[in-house]
């Protein structure tokens, strides 16, 4: 089948996708997105953890079938222009990332939780990023970065709503 | 992962018409247990029909107060609902308890009751299971048993049902709305699901080609006091060792009416009868509380090694009903 569907809010189309390949695969092997990492393969681990239709889900379990006409945002989209966003420069900061593996999908399931809940606390922040499973930090330094993150949207959306008040 | 075709369904009765004419035909909902499952052979239909596009999203309040809930609603969509939150309180804490939010992103009310069993047996596809092909044997008889069942197994299957949803559902009195090859019926959950016996590959009573299309809530005030609690090996996502679902109606320090099941226990979610008999009446006290749960637990049969499950699913149900009752008093 061709597959069509918006990745990063631009139009895609993907032509002779097997419906049922995962959309981890698409992205990665025919879109040339490797961000998004292949771990478990079993919705264990959350390294494949995409945007669908606007929430964080794990692409290594849906079949690209289902992803036809859908909207999808990945760790790439996370970027801002030619440098990293804010979410990622505050993983680098705090020294959260180590191989790497699992970084890209806490990357957007951080990006998700600052969006929704302006200031979490741990606990909040724990059971949001229960899915998503490290093998090398243990999770103290993880832990700081979504802090900074989270601190670091407050800010810009207190600047930013100071602007428009002005 | 054998090849399969998949078809997405726009009408309900295309769907029922294209998987029950195939016995190989299966209906997808968020995958999250059906994709897992083609990925390590435990499934391999020729046909998979996606049944998420169906008009089964919504969740609507019925005239007679109880709460429609349609299939394909995603599970966090259902816990996050005002509605479920104020008058089931107890549906959306076993929702949140269950998986992670990327897997209730995906996972739909229809695939979360038809979920199948996480025995580790079950999921190795080079070690024997009654429950996958009828007649191997039971590899977990003598093997690892931590997680499964001390209520109502049988030799061929001591398996434990895995959803959370679906205790808190069969507390409720919830009814399952299915359209199949011979038209539509509403069962009850709490018999949705099906002990082992001698058929341990057939998870329930429904048949091929049968569609869930809707779960109904029924209008029920005592719920509006209800729990969920969960024990597990650790603090969150991971499937439950025990679990109780409780709603509890007290009045003047006499309890008027009970609802409780437990998960974790028995290949289906348990609804705990004895237990409900035992309190109606009764003080609600600490002590009605624990003889209710040991009435309920007299049967328990485990296994090589989940002993503990039995006392600790009674310590479960007698917390929960404590802090029920507490709230009950304040
Ligand atoms: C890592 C991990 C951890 C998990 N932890 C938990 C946990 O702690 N607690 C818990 O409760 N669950 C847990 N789950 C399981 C999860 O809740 C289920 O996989 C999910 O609810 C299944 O829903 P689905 O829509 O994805 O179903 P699918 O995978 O699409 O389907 C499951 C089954 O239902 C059938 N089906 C689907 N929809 C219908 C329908 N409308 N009518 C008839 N048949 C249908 C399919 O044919 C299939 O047989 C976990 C899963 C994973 C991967
Ligand atoms: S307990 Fe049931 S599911 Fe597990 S190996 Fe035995 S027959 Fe299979
Ligand atoms: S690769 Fe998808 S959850 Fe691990
Ligand atoms: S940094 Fe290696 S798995 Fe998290």
């Amino acid at each position: 089948m061709r597959l069509s569907f918006t990745v990063n809010g631009r139009q895609c189309e993907a032509d002779d996708v097997w419906e049922g390949e995962s959309l981890l695969y698409v992205l990665r092997e025919r879109l040339g997105l490797p961000g998004s990492k292949n771990a478990c393969e079993q919705g264990e681990c959350g390294s494949c953890t995409v945007y669908l239709d606007g929430v964080p889900a794990c692409a290594c379990l849906v079949a690209a079938g289902q992803a036809a006409g859908r909207e999808v945002g990945t760790v790439e989209g996370l970027a801002e222009g030619d440098g990293l966003g804010a979410v990622q420069e505050s993983f680098v900061e705090a020294g959260a990332v180590q191989c790497g593996f699992c970084t890209p999908g806490l990357l957007v399931a951080t990006d998700d939780l600052v969006n929704r809940v302006p200031h979490p606390s741990d606990a909040e922040i724990r059971e949001s990023l229960a899915g998503n499973l490290c093998r090398c930090t243990g999770y103290e330094k993880i832990m700081d970065a979504v802090r900074l993150a989270a601190d670091r949207r407050a800010s810009s959306e207190a600047s930013r709503s100071g602007k428009t008040d002005a | 992962m054998i090849p399969f075709d998949y078809q997405r369904a726009d009408r309900a009765d295309g769907a029922v018409a294209a998987v029950g004419v195939r016995p190989a035909a299966a209906f997808l909902g968020g995958g999250t247990n059906l994709v897992d499952h083609l990925k390590l052979g435990v499934a391999e239909p020729e046909l998979l029909v996606d049944v998420t596009r169906l008009p089964f999203d919504g969740i609507d309040t019925l005239p007679d107060g109880g709460v429609r809930v349609g299939a394909t609603v995603r599970n966090s969509d259902l816990a996050a609902e005002a509605i479920v939150r104020q008058r089931y309180p107890v549906l959306s804490q076993a929702l949140l308890s269950g998986a992670s939010g990327q897997l209730r992103n995906l996972a739909t009310t229809g695939g979360n009751l038809l979920q199948r069993t996480r025995c580790p047996y079950f999921q190795d596809v080079t070690t024997p299971c009654n429950k996958r092909e009828p007649g191997q044997g039971c590899s977990a008889r003598g093997g690892y048993t931590r997680y499964h069942a001390i209520l109502g197994a049988s030799e061929h299957c001591v398996a434990t049902h895995p959803s959370d949803m679906a205790v808190a559902l069969t507390a409720l009195d919830a009814t399952v709305h299915v359209t199949g090859p011979n038209g539509q019926r509403d069962i009850p959950v709490t018999e949705l699901h099906r002990l082992p016996g001698d058929e341990p590959h057939r998870d329930t009573v429904l048949e091929h080609g049968d569609l869930i299309t809707a779960v109904d809530l029924p209008e029920l005030p005592m719920a509006a006091r209800s729990r969920y609690r969960k024990v597990r090996d650790r603090a969150s996502y991971a499937f439950a060792l025990v679990s109780v679902a409780a709603a509890l109606d007290v009045e003047d320090g006499t309890v008027r009416e009970a609802r409780i099941a437990l998960g974790g226990v028995a290949h289906k979610p348990w609804r705990a009868n004895t237990a409900e008999q035992a309190l109606r009446g009764a003080p609600a006290t600490e002590q009605s509380f624990r003889e209710a749960a040991e009435a309920e637990l007299a049967e328990a049969q485990p296994v090589r090694d989940n002993a503990f499950k039995v006392p600790m699913a009674r310590n479960t149900l007698v917390a929960t009903l404590r802090d029920l009752a507490g709230e009950e008093a304040r």
